[in-house]
Order: structure tokens, then C-alpha cells, then sequence
């Protein structure tokens, strides 16, 4: 004998509830193969922060380092470098560095560095990833008759201050990017790690 | 009968669109809700919607696994080890895939005792069974390559033995072999090659088979524990008047109940995966932590637990070539039985008593053999007949014993059938309950 | 339920249970193994695991690498800092993210040139033993570090009952003494047997204390051996947790529908 009594309301109840909980299983069985994507232990390890020594580096001479892939430059800058860079202002995106995707607090400033010698950027143009090359002497360039020193990228002839920031009319959005990094000693940069209580 | 043919029409002008010049909607709805199955399907009903379950598994985990494997000799091992640690989540997915490996085994051969237990294989199904014993040694095929991968020491040794088995073929023997190899030992050649066979090829010739297997099922219709054919049975239900009496449509019916038979299994398989992945060394062998070593053989080579019986039918026959004649054969004799059995009563319900006597000593003679081939038998036999027993006669006595009765089953099927020794029951003519 | 459908079911559920029963025995059997002892590792014990890595790392680093198992994975898992780790596990000079590898150096010969190192020492290379207790089981391990002897026939001077002339020295000895071997009396044409060890010369530690040191080396070896380990039972009881639950909810679902098939 068949039950004849349907119960629509508890076959919906029920049907509704077990989908519900078994959605929530599945999402939470994809949950470990979306995780497997991210970059793995042995990944991690090789894109740890990396000791960079700048001892030997002369005034006006940049220097590349590898970290995560990417080159670094560190560059000494001189004073009349340093100089330059004030009445740059007018001819960049963002002077002001306000953009704060492309640098840490600390770098927030003129020099966009912790101590005012010494740029470290991550050497990538900020248009289509590029290497920019350095310009570090301050005279007319084929690219720029004011030519301040900085960085020209060769690709698209996007331009840079000495302290990478990036100039109007051209096709470069932003500034090149400072990675986070600190002061071992005087002679000696940690890559990938910010300083002791930074902001 | 055909599968019913079935034409919707929604009411959504996107998806009328779409049906319109490609049925999806018909097509699903004509295997599912249009598909009538019988409604007295019991526990061994669950392995066959279970099978397909471990099969997206298998799918799904291997092609995560792929993303991280490295093949090769030199690297494979270490990069399972690079899965296992290194990689977010990897050593789940990796026993996901290990231990589904060894469920799939379990589940394919209780799915195929009910087969045999309820006539299945009987006209006009025997073309599905034909199929599923197609799957069945396209399965063997990629676990035994699978199981190479990881190039652990089991994975070299096991693979320089099963490869080897071809080199009893006469004459061309060992150019098969070295052939098969690509090098003169199972190399960096071999598991390269076993890795596309494993990861591309014999996975599209799985899931081609595995549709074929599902239609020639649907063209014909389920079988059930009572081997009543409901399509031949009184017609008219609550369903229709030309729907069969038994049959009830197979979703939502089954689905739900396939859902519930799939709730199940995944707590076993949970457990397993989270508490003893290797189930102590059954489902993956401790040789196989140690890198592979053409210069050190494991203490024992054994396959893993789904092949054992196959394993000592080989070992049991003192000779190479006929050794492994005799374990084709022993496959190959299932591919036989719907031309074996000649009774026209399907269900072991309404069967014989010698049938039912032949069908569990063919279960035990499998056990059994399977017993001999993991080496269980070198282990208790010391145990229970001392230690100056004669390990390797009593364990050949024992292990041919058995393989007698494995084959005597089949032998005994025909005659019994044939010559009509069996006494049969009367087949109702309705099936009895849903269960 | 008809009555005819038992027997042959009868038939495949005892052969089941048969094969059930052998598996279970079949790998009790396995793991007890010929005379092992019961190491009695828990590899959720933190502290035992601290106090074995410990061990290894004073008295097992020097030869034997742990290739898979990063600096950084163990300081995490045995709740150390980075800073523990680097100062008193890891090699002079390793990042924290680095492979936990033996300076002992070992170079296979290979054609004509021959080989250097640990294989001139030792005549092999020290094994790598992230996985050792896996290939070889915790009770194997612990057995082993038990059962040195002082041997003055072998080359580095000393054997082993579980794994006879094995070519490794012992670097326990101060911690446990020095064994010496009695032999069961010789059968004619026979190689002596080693009937039992005694303790000759105690160490620095009593017994039960280097049973508990040799644990937890064990104890940190298993770990190794799979890290993921300390993972898997927590998780795993919310999954069940959850399947239960899940399978209730199916059942009550299926039960709903199939309340109207008769």
C-alpha cells in the first residue's frame, strides 16, 4: 500500500536542506586544490628576503640584486643627484609619491628612501615590465634636454627621476616601485623585510 | 525498447534556444527523470553510481596531482615528496587520489559480484557486461601504471616484473619487453611514457568506455535483485499508463538514494584518508618510501591488494608462459560468462543450490588466492604449522587448490547449465519488494 | 526480505569478513615484525618531538640529511621560533627556508673518477632518512638505535642485531653505554649468533632514560616521515563530523521519497 500523503512542504524542507549543506561541503572540499595553487613552501623559500652589500658600491654607481626574480637596483646617489631632484616636481605624475601601492611608508618622501643616498627600487617599468636602463649623470640626453639623471626605459622611452619617480607624457603610470627593505649596517640591506617597527 | 524518447521545451527563451538546435535538457531528462528502473534495487546497487563517483575523484585529484608531478627517474620521487610537504594542501590530494585508487578496486569488484549474484550479464545485457569487463582491464591498466609513478622502489621492481610477464610471449618476447621499456630496464623512458598513458591516454579510453557501458545499460534497461525484466512485466503506474508496473524513474528516486549510498562511502573513505592512508601498507606499500634501486629488490615483491589474485594464479603455475596464460585466463574466463551459463533463471534468488554453492567458492576461491598472492600465506603458515614448515608446498598446495576451484566455478557454471542439472525456483512474475 | 536472497549473499559477506579479518591480522602481523620492540612514539607529543629533534640534530645531522624537510616546516609544526631553529638544528650559514642537509660530504664514484667522502669512509653513503620510518616502520627504527654492539671485526667497529654489518658507526654511545654481544652457542659450520646484548659500560643516561631519548628520536623521525601527519586527525574528525551529518540529512531525504514506493 502506498502512502498516498505526499508532504510537498517537507520534500521541499528537506530537499532544500540537504542542498544547502552539501553546497557547503563541496565549497569546502574545493577549498585545499584552490590552496594548492598558492605559492608552495619550496616557492616561499626561494623568494625569501635577500642580504645585499653595498659597502663596495661608489658614489653615482648603481648596483642590480635578485629578489623574488625581480632586479633591484640600489643605487648611491651623489649630493648633486640629490640636489637635482627638487626642482623636478612640475614634470612628474606624482611628485609627491602618493600613490601608495609603490612604496612602503618609510619611502614616502623626496628621496623615497630611508637614508637620502641610498634608492632601492625594484628595476621594472611600471608600463609593460621592462628593465629601465640608469642614467646617473646629470646632462642633456637625446631623450631629454633638462636630463637630471634617472632611469629610461627603453622600450616605450618612459622616464624616471634619481628617485624613480615617473615623468608626465609618458606612457608609464606610476613610480617605480620601492620593496620593503632595511638597514643591516651601514654596509648591508636586507631585501623583502621592512625595518623594526616601521610603519 | 529503445530509450524512451523525450522532447522538452522550456519555457526560458535562452535555454529554448539552445534545446532547439542541441537536446541537452531531453537528453538528461530521457536518462534521468524519463528513465525507469526498477524499484526493488538493494545494497549492491550503490557500487555502480559509486564507481562513477571514485571516477571524477580519480579525475579530479589526478589533475591537480599533474600540476606538481614531475616525471622523470631523477625527479618523480622527490617531487611526490614536494606534493606531500611543500605544496598547500598537496599531501590531501595526494591521498585522495591513493586511496580512491584502491576504493575504486573495491567498489568495481563488489559491482561486479552483484552482476554475476543477479544475472546481469545475461541477454540483452550482455554487451554491458562486455564493457564493463572492458573497463575493468583498462582500469588494472592505469592503476599498475599509476601506481610506477611515484618511482619508488615497489614502483621499479613491480613494473620490472609485470613488464617482464610479456616476455613469455614467444618469440617476439623480449623485443616486446625492451619495446614496451624503451631501455633495457624499466628507465626514465618507461615513466614517461607510463606517465601519458596514465595521465591522458587510457583515462579517454576509461570514460569512452564508461558512456558505452552507461548506454548499452539504458538501451536495454537495468536489471534487479529479482531478474524480473519490468519492461516485459504489466505496464501502468502513478507514473503513466504505458510505464512499466516495477519501474519508478530513476531520478529523483535513485539519485536521492544514490546520494545517501554516496554519503556513506565518503565516511569510510574520510576515515581511511584522514586516519590510515596507507591502511597499513595495503593501499601503498612501504617499499615504495624508498627511491627506486635497480641494484636492491624489496624483501617481497607483491602487488598491491587489487591485484593479488591475479598475481598468485601466475605464481602458482610452476612455468613462465603457461603461468601467465593461466592469468589471462583467468580474466579472460569472465568475459565468457554470458555464453558460460546457460540457465535462463538470472537471479541467484530463484537459482539452483549448486549455483549458489559455485558462486561463493568462486568469491572465496578469489579471496583465497588473493590471500596467497599478498603473502599472507608465508606469514601463517610458519604460524600455525611451526616453524620447520615447509613454507613453498604447503602455500603451492594451498594456492593451486584454489585456483582449481576458480576455474572449476566456471567449468562447473556450463555443465550445470547446459546439460540442465540446475533445479530452478519459479521466477515471480512482479518483483517483491523495493528494499 | 525474501528468504532465498540470503545464502549466496551469506556467502559473499563471509568471504568479505574473511578477507576483513585477514587484512586486519595480516597487518598487526606487519608491524609487530620478528623480536621489534614497540617504540611507543606519539608524534602529537610536541615535547617529545622538540626533545628528538634535539637528539637528531646533535648526534644524526652530521651524516644523515633530512632532504625533504625544511627548517622553517619544522620550527612551525614543533612550535619553535625561527631563530631556535636556525641557532641549534641547522648547518652554519642556512636560510630558514632551507632543506635540513648534512654537511657530511659523499660522492658516488662514477666512471673512471672514484668516489669521495663518506663512501671512502664509511663504504656508503649515509642514508637520507626523511622517510626512513615510513619504508621502515617506528618499531624498526627504534629497535635499531637499541641494539648496537661493539664489534671489533667491522670496519667502523661496531654491529648491529637489526641490521646486521651495517656500516654505521654508533653516536649514541656515550648517551647509552657500550653493549657487548653474547654469542649462542656456535653450530658446527655456523656463523656465531648473537643470543643477547648486555650493557658493559653504562652512559651518561640509565636505561629508561635512553628509551625515553630513542623514542623521541623516533618519535621526531615518524614525524618527518610525514609532517602532515600532526594535519590530518584534526581535520579529519570535522570531516567526519560533517559526512555524518551530511548522510543523515540524505538519508532523511531519501527516506521522504521513498516513503510512497511500495
Amino acid at each position: 500500500m502506498a502512502n498516498e500523503v505526499v508532504d510537498p512542504g517537507r520534500r521541499r524542507f528537506l530537499t532544500a536542506t540537504t542542498s544547502v549543506v552539501g553546497a557547503v561541503g563541496v565549497a569546502c572540499a574545493a577549498v585545499p586544490f584552490i590552496k594548492s595553487w598558492e605559492p608552495s613552501a619550496r616557492a616561499k623559500a626561494a623568494g625569501a628576503p635577500v642580504m645585499a652589500d653595498i659597502g663596495k658600491i661608489e658614489p653615482g654607481q648603481k648596483v642590480t640584486f635578485g629578489w623574488r626574480g625581480m632586479p633591484v637596483f640600489v643605487v648611491n646617489r651623489t649630493s648633486q643627484q640629490l640636489a637635482a631632484l627638487k626642482g623636478e616636481d612640475g614634470r612628474l605624475k606624482d611628485p609627491d609619491s602618493n600613490n601608495t601601492d609603490q612604496q612602503p611608508a618609510y619611502a614616502k618622501n623626496e628621496n623615497r628612501s630611508i637614508k637620502p643616498e641610498w634608492l632601492v627600487v625594484v628595476g621594472i617599468c611600471t608600463h609593460l615590465g621592462c628593465s629601465p636602463e640608469y642614467f646617473g649623470e646629470i646632462k642633456a640626453e637625446p631623450f631629454d634636454p633638462n636630463w637630471k639623471g634617472g632611469f629610461f626605459c627603453p622600450c616605450h622611452k618612459s622616464r624616471y627621476d634619481i628617485s624613480g619617480r615617473v615623468f608626465d607624457g609618458v606612457p608609464a603610470p606610476a613610480n617605480l616601485q620601492v620593496p620593503p627593505y632595511h638597514f643591516v649596517s651601514d654596509t648591508l640591506i636586507q631585501i623583502g623585510v621592512d625595518p623594526q617597527g616601521a610603519a | 525498447m529503445a530509450t524512451t524518447p523525450v522532447r522538452i521545451q522550456p519555457k526560458n527563451r535562452l535555454l529554448a534556444w539552445i534545446e532547439e538546435r542541441l537536446p541537452i535538457l531531453s537528453f538528461l531528462s530521457s536518462h534521468t527523470s524519463e528513465y525507469y528502473a526498477p524499484k526493488n534495487f538493494n545494497f549492491w546497487y550503490y557500487f555502480g553510481s559509486l564507481a562513477l563517483l571514485v571516477l571524477v575523484n580519480q579525475i579530479v585529484t589526478g589533475i591537480f596531482l599533474t600540476m606538481f608531478y614531475k616525471p622523470g627517474a631523477d625527479t618523480a620521487f622527490a617531487s611526490v615528496e614536494y606534493i606531500m610537504r611543500d605544496v598547500d594542501w598537496g599531501w590531501l590530494i595526494r591521498y585522495m587520489h591513493e586511496v580512491g585508487a584502491s576504493m575504486f578496486f573495491i567498489v568495481v569488484y563488489l559491482h561486479m559480484f552483484r552482476g554475476l549474484m543477479y544475472g546481469s550479464y545475461k541477454k540483452p545485457r550482455e554487451l554491458v557486461w562486455i564493457l564493463g569487463m572492458l573497463i575493468f582491464l583498462a582500469l588494472m591498466a592505469e592503476a599498475f601504471m599509476g601506481y610506477v609513478l611515484p618511482w619508488g622502489n615497489m614502483s621499479f621492481w613491480g613494473a620490472k616484473v609485470i613488464i617482464s610477464l610479456f616476455g613469455a610471449v614467444p618469440w617476439v618476447g623480449d623485443t616486446l619487453v625492451q619495446w614496451i621499456m624503451g631501455d633495457f630496464n624499466p628507465a626514465d623512458a618507461t615513466l614517461n611514457r607510463f606517465f601519458s598513458l596514465h595521465v591522458i591516454a587510457l583515462p579517454l579510453v576509461l570514460l569512452l568506455l564508461v558512456v558505452l557501458h552507461l548506454a548499452a545499460l539504458h538501451e536495454v534497461g537495468s536489471n534487479n535483485p529479482d531478474g524480473v525484466e519490468i519492461k516485459k512485466g504489466p505496464k501502468g503506474s502513478r507514473f503513466g499508463a504505458d510505464k512499466p508496473a516495477d519501474g519508478i524513474p530513476f531520478h529523483p528516486y535513485y539519485t536521492v538514494k544514490d546520494l545517501f549510498g554516496v554519503g556513506f562511502f565518503l565516511v569510510i573513505c574520510a576515515f581511511i584518508i584522514f586516519f590510515e592512508p596507507t591502511v597499513g601498507g595495503w593501499f601503498l606499500e612501504p617499499d615504495n618510501f624508498i627511491p627506486a634501486n635497480s641494484l636492491v629488490t624489496p624483501a617481497e615483491i607483491k602487488p598491491v591488494w587489487y591485484f593479488t589474485p591475479f598475481y598468485a594464479m601466475l605464481r602458482m603455475i610452476p612455468a613462465k608462459l603457461p603461468g601467465v596464460i593461466i592469468m589471462f585466463l583467468g580474466i579472460a574466463v569472465l568475459f565468457l560468462v554470458p555464453w558460460l551459463d546457460r540457465g535462463r533463471v538470472k537471479s541467484v534468488r530463484y537459482r539452483g543450490l549448486g549455483y549458489k554453492i559455485g558462486l561463493g567458492l568462486f568469491a572465496l576461491s578469489f579471496v583465497m588466492l588473493g590471500a596467497v598472492g599478498a603473502g599472507l600465506t608465508s606469514e601463517y603458515i610458519p604460524a600455525w604449522f611451526g616453524p620447520t614448515a615447509d613454507v613453498t608446498t604447503i602455500e603451492n598446495a594451498f594456492g593451486r587448490f584454489w585456483l582449481f576451484v576458480y576455474f572449476a566455478c566456471f567449468a562447473a557454471l556450463w555443465a550445470y547449465t547446459y546439460f540442465g542439472w540446475e533445479k530452478t525456483k519459479p521466477v515471480p512474475e512482479r518483483v517483491t519488494t523495493h528494499d | 526480505m525474501t528468504k532465498s536472497f540470503c545464502i549466496p549473499s551469506v556467502f559473499a559477506r563471509v568471504a568479505v569478513a574473511a578477507a576483513g579479518a585477514l587484512l586486519v591480522a595480516g597487518s598487526a602481523l606487519a608491524q609487530e615484525g620478528a623480536g621489534l620492540e614497540e617504540a611507543g612514539a606519539h608524534v602529537t607529543n610536541i615535547a617529545s618531538l622538540q626533545s628528538g629533534a634535539r637528539t637528531f640534530f646533535n648526534y644524526c645531522s652530521g651524516c644523515h640529511s633530512l632532504k625533504y624537510m625544511r627548517y622553517s616546516r619544522i620550527a612551525q609544526d614543533l612550535q619553535l621560533s625561527d631563530d631556535d631553529v636556525l641557532k641549534n638544528f641547522a648547518s652554519a650559514g642556512a636560510k630558514i627556508g632551507d632543506l635540513a642537509i648534512s654537511n657530511m660530504p659523499s660522492k658516488p664514484a662514477s666512471g673512471d673518477v672514484p668516489a669521495q667522502g663518506a663512501e671512502v669512509w664509511f663504504g656508503k653513503a649515509p642514508p637520507d632518512l626523511s622517510l626512513e620510518v615510513r619504508a621502515k616502520g617506528a618499531d624498526w627504527v627504534y629497535t635499531y638505535l637499541k641494539r648496537f654492539y661493539i664489534d671489533p671485526s667491522r670496519p667502523v667497529g661496531w654491529n648491529n642485531t637489526v641490521f646486521p654489518n651495517a656500516s654505521m658507526p654508533f653516536p649514541l654511545w656515550e648517551l647509552q653505554g657500550v653493549q657487548t654481544p653474547v654469542y649462542a652457542p656456535a653450530k658446527p659450520g655456523a656463523e656465531p649468533v648473537v643470543e643477547k646484548l648486555e650493557l658493559s659500560t653504562p652512559g651518561k643516561l640509565t636505561p629508561a632514560q635512553y628509551d625515553d631519548t630513542v623514542r623521541d628520536v623516533t618519535a621526531f623521525l615518524e614525524y618527518a616521515s610525514e609532517p602532515a601527519a600532526l594535519q590530518r586527525h584534526s581535520i579529519g574528525v570535522w570531516v567526519l563530523l560533517y559526512l555524518a551529518f551530511f548522510t543523515l540529512l540524505a538519508y532523511l531525504l531519501k527516506h521522504e521519497y521513498w516513503k510512497d514506493v511500495h
